[in-house]
């Protein structure tokens, strides 16, 4: 063995690089593979809540109160990440009443700070709010943007010295004399950064040890070494809608139920959610239903969101996990607890171990407790950092300054790019040239594109999960092009296309279930842009040549100008004016 | 006491002004009647007859010859070849648009690096004929997103074009802000001889020896052409803009256009107010306007329904279906909205063919088929049976239907 162990960490959702940067603190030599973009799986589909613990209050105390310590740690360690938006757990008039005194106990007894409030003050704090809502409690609950946590975690790993790649999908696990040694791995586009139409290769990586972090891919992960992961995926739908039609974490005070919950997220809210256990979590329905009960549940609650207008909506899955022998029927009975899978204590396959269940909300507590377990197998000593040193990001405070005057960007676009970049806005933003905005809709500009470019090679869908660029109510309509022509320069003309072909298809598959009213008009506009006035549905760089001898070649004035304005041949002047 | 005229058209955009100036011209009491802004601000200018076929076929050379092969229920049809011609004739004669020499399509370079075919293009655009084999250099702005030149010059040559492109971005003379609007540059380049003396001077420098220059569709607004001229005789090389996105000069030009052949053929025209409801059996009384929160009737005889498609909410959805808002025109579309679309980004969409439907007069026709009122016709994205997205026949169908409607409104009179 090496003097400093090699880990190989599988999973690029919030788990993984959790733990890739724990124990690239801890000194550890790490490899992070990831087969998509980092939070491909389930951490780049939830809905951005950032738990205070109050939802496990009553059922689930335990996770209650990991919730309620790592809820204060990210405040810390990821601040530019997190928005403490408050949260509410309201009480309609139908809705149990012992329930919500059992919240109430329950929480102060997790220490989550909670307090009553009136019908009338809740609805105070947030005007939308029905006007038949009781009363409810305030919990500290919270908004966290996956994808810039996830990066920021990436990065940090990088700095101490990890290998990150993306679109790299382990096909074989090593073993070798009944051990784990390593991964066979199959990058899409070569190792390092993604670039489309970069030949792909196999990798053989061997390592000390291997920590399966794949969350709902688990058992895929676990078969090739013929041990059973029985991970239970759950998935559920999350609706997008185009404003933020509350400013707090609205949720609705009863035992368990199907969409019961309202994030506030960037310019967003997003409406979640359902519980239903598939077998397969690449492959499941998305089905109409399941849109409309978010809507027409959660108008209960906000009754404005019948006439509002929806932008998408996306499924994630959760890689719900029980002990074989507990053998819960319905997936809202499972824990959310996590649990770590030794296979040399479990299988008597030695080398590695999987992590199965959990929660975003604790995501480092999980990384802190594996890499612990690492480093009980190498009998290393070292403490935990993750909890102390604020991610890349979240350093210093000084930020707070006046962006729009240092940078030349306009308030609200200034404001929003320094919220999404922390303390890198300095570095980012900081451009010999003029700073436009690329994509409206989110106020990103491109400074803060190119920046993206540089972590993430030609994909722009790596690009607009860092920047939120085309996530807006145009869902890439305006910006798509302008997102190609910024790769263009760093990439081959090639390459941009069929990164902007990507992107538009991946734009297009989430907004299908919200093609109805402003949406659908919204799509119609979007296509009538890219296919009348780009035509980009009949790219002739794409199909055969074309005889353009065949077409109108314009009128006989060419000679001079297209005007017929007389000018002289040598670039002089005619009549200025 | 209601406001009356012979025929009022709902709808500002190609297709209400084509029926307005068609009407006007032919001496009738036309108003037209418009809310929102029309969509031609989105629109790049370009006018496309028809550039592919239902299948895809295409580019299309020549667009009046694949008319008779279109189906049914097309507009095309309802118009018919000569129909589409004869409205070609009336837009020719009201703009100075190009193309009208010839039936064959051209190719116009887009801002998306693509050419497409297209019928007529504006004066602009001209020069920028991709059948034309004269070198071109592209000039972009570092402030402008929207074109990228040198990327556009790269996705050109990709797409074979019979000359030699390249692309080269400058920065705007003056010290616009870095997300400042079309509209800025236009002003500048119309006003400020320094700005454009900066501006050719840093394009001079960056060409070596291109005949033909393309620049963003920002070269001017009310003077257009006196601005290009210039440029081009300063330049001793023939200019043109390359169409872009909203919002959209070369479009908003177009709207100008035909709202001043609309007054000049004495159409009477307002905008800003919705067309609300409506009060008749058989035929229409009258419809209402609603102005500062009152409902005023409008009547006329003979009414045009040109309020757009989905783009422009002439035809509206929610969860539960797709409709009309105006008269509640029966619009035929599948039940489950999930099949309102294709997986697909460029699939079949169904959801670009919804519309209603009309007779061969372009009368409005119920569930039934029969005719919703007697009085009531539709043009323009209005009417169903077309894809105008995939076929590049948005414009065409526009101009050729908004004719066909006024000649037939007319006839009614």
């Amino acid at each position: 063995m090496a003097a400093t162990p090699h880990v190989l960490v599988i999973g690029g959702g919030s788990t993984g690089v959790g733990i890739a940067r724990d124990l690239a603190m801890r000194e550890f030599d790490v490899t992070l593979l990831e087969q998509g973009n980092l939070t491909h799986g389930t951490t780049g589909r939830m809905h951005g809540l950032l738990h205070s613990g109050g939802r496990y209050a009553v059922a689930d105390q335990a996770s209650a109160t990991e919730c309620i310590e790592e809820n204060r740690v990210l405040r810390d360690i990821a601040s530019h990440c997190v928005e403490m938006t408050g949260g509410l757990f309201v009480k309609r008039p139908e809705d149990d009443e012992s329930y919500f005194q059992d919240k109430l106990s329950g929480c102060e007894e997790c220490g989550i700070p909670a307090e009553v409030v009136s019908g009338r003050e809740a609805r105070q704090m947030e005007p939308h709010l029905a006007t038949d809502i009781d009363k409810a409690i305030t919990v500290p609950d919270g908004a966290v943007d996956p994808f810039r946590l996830v990066v920021a975690n990436a990065a940090s790993a990088q700095e101490h010295g990890a290998r990150v790649e993306t679109h790299s999908k382990v096909r074989d696990l090593l073993v070798e004399d009944g051990e784990v040694v390593g991964v066979e791995v199959e990058h899409d586009s070569g190792p390092g950064l993604r670039v489309h139409g970069v030949e792909g290769g196999r990798e053989e990586i061997r390592a000390d040890y291997v920590v399966n972090a794949t969350g709902a891919w688990a058992g895929r992960i676990g078969d090739m070494a013929g041990v059973d992961i029985e991970v239970r995926p759950s998935k559920g739908v999350m609706t997008i809608m185009n404003v933020r039609q509350v400013d707090t974490v609205i949720n609705r005070c009863r035992p368990k139920g199907d969409a019961d919950i309202i994030v506030p997220h960037e310019t967003t809210a997003i409406l979640g959610t359902t519980d239903e256990e598939v077998a397969d979590p690449e492959d499941y329905p998305e089905e109409q239903w399941e849109v409309d009960m978010m809507i027409d549940t959660l108008k209960e609650l906000v009754p404005m969101l019948e006439e509002a207008r929806t932008i998408r909506s996306f499924w994630g899955v959760r890689p719900l996990y029980e002990p074989p022998d507990v053998g819960s029927e319905d997936p809202t009975d499972i824990t959310r607890d996590f649990f770590l899978l030794d296979h040399e204590e479990r299988d008597g396959l030695p080398g590695m171990t999987s992590i199965v269940g959990g929660k975003f909300t604790t995501y480092r507590m999980m990384g802190e407790q594996i890499a612990d377990h690492v480093c009980n197998q190498f009998g290393i000593d070292r403490a935990c950092r993750t909890a102390d040193v604020p991610l890349p990001g979240s350093e210093d405070f000084s930020v707070l300054r006046d962006y729009m005057d240092e940078f030349g960007l306009r308030s609200p676009i200034g404001r929003r790019s320094v919220e999404r970049l922390g303390s890198r806005a300095d570095e980012v933003l900081q451009t010999a040239g003029p700073n436009p905005t690329v994509c409206e809709c989110e106020g990103v500009t491109r400074a803060e594109v190119q920046d993206a470019i540089a972590q993430s090679g030609s994909d722009l869908n790596a690009v607009r999960i860092r920047t939120r660029a085309s996530m807006g109510n145009c869902q890439g309509g305006f910006c798509s092009h302008r997102l190609a022509s910024e790769l263009h320069g760093e990439y081959e003309e090639p390459i941009a296309r069929r990164a902007w072909d990507e992107l538009l298809q991946e734009r297009w598959k989430g907004q299908r279930h919200a093609l109805w009213g402003q949406q659908l008009s919204q799509a119609a506009l979007n296509y009538a842009l890219h296919a009348t006035t780009q035509n980009r549905d009949h790219d002739p760089a794409d199909g055969e040549s074309l005889d353009f001898s065949a077409f109108d070649s314009g009128t006989d004035d060419r000679t001079t100008g297209a005007a017929g304005t007389d000018v002289a041949a040598d670039g002089g002047h005619a009549d200025g004016y | 006491m209601a406001i009356d005229s012979e025929l009022l058209v709902v709808g500002g955009g190609l297709a209400g002004l084509t029926t307005a100036v068609t009407a006007a011209r032919e001496g009738v009491d036309v108003r037209l009647v418009s809310y929102k802004q029309s969509t031609l601000r989105n629109a790049s200018g370009l006018v496309d007859v028809l550039g592919y076929t239902p299948d895809g076929e295409g580019p299309l050379t020549d667009p009046f010859a694949a008319i008779p092969e279109l189906p049914d229920d097309h507009p095309y049809r309802t118009v018919g070849v000569d129909g589409v011609r004869s409205a070609m004739d009336v837009f020719d004669e009201v703009t100075d648009y190009r193309g009208g020499h010839t039936d064959t399509n051209a190719l116009l370079p887009t801002h998306g690096g693509t050419v497409k075919p297209t019928a007529r293009y504006p004066p602009g655009a001209a020069a920028g004929v991709a059948s034309d084999d004269r070198d071109v250099l592209l000039v972009g702005l570092q402030s402008m997103t929207d074109f990228d030149a040198p990327h556009v010059a790269a996705h050109l040559e990709a797409a074979g074009v019979p000359f030699d492109v390249s692309g080269v971005t400058i920065q705007f003379p003056g010290d616009l802000q870095a997300d400042a609007k079309v509209t800025r540059y236009a002003k500048l380049l119309e006003t400020d001889p320094a700005t454009r003396d900066g501006f050719v001077e840093r394009i001079e420098a960056n060409r070596s020896g291109q005949q033909r220059i393309g620049l963003p569709a920002v070269l001017g607004d009310d003077d257009h052409d006196r601005v290009r001229t210039h440029l081009e005789s300063e330049l001793g090389a023939a200019v043109f803009e390359v169409p872009s996105g909203p919002p959209s000069l070369p479009g908003l030009r177009l709207e100008d256009a035909l709202f001043s052949a609309l007054d000049s053929a004495g159409g009477s025209f307002e905008t800003g107010n919705p067309v609300v409801d409506y009060e008749g059996d058989d035929r229409i009384d009258h419809v209402l306007v609603e102005k500062s929160g009152t409902e005023v009737p409008y009547s006329a005889d003979q009414y045009v329904l040109a309020t757009g498609g989905l783009v422009g909410k002439g035809i509206d959805s929610d969860r539960e279906g797709v409709y009309e808002p105006i008269f509640d025109c029966h619009v035929d579309h599948a039940e489950d909205r999930y099949e309102w679309f294709d997986g697909d980004v460029f699939g079949d969409h169904p959801f670009a063919r919804y519309g209603v439907d009309t007779d061969d007069r372009l009368r409005v026709l119920d569930a039934d088929g029969d005719p919703q009122f007697d009085n009531l016709r539709a043009a323009g994205g209005v009417l169903g049976g077309y894809d105008y997205a995939a076929e590049k026949s948005g414009s065409g169908v526009s101009i050729a239907t908004g004719y066909h409607a006024a000649t037939a409104a007319t006839e009614e009179l």
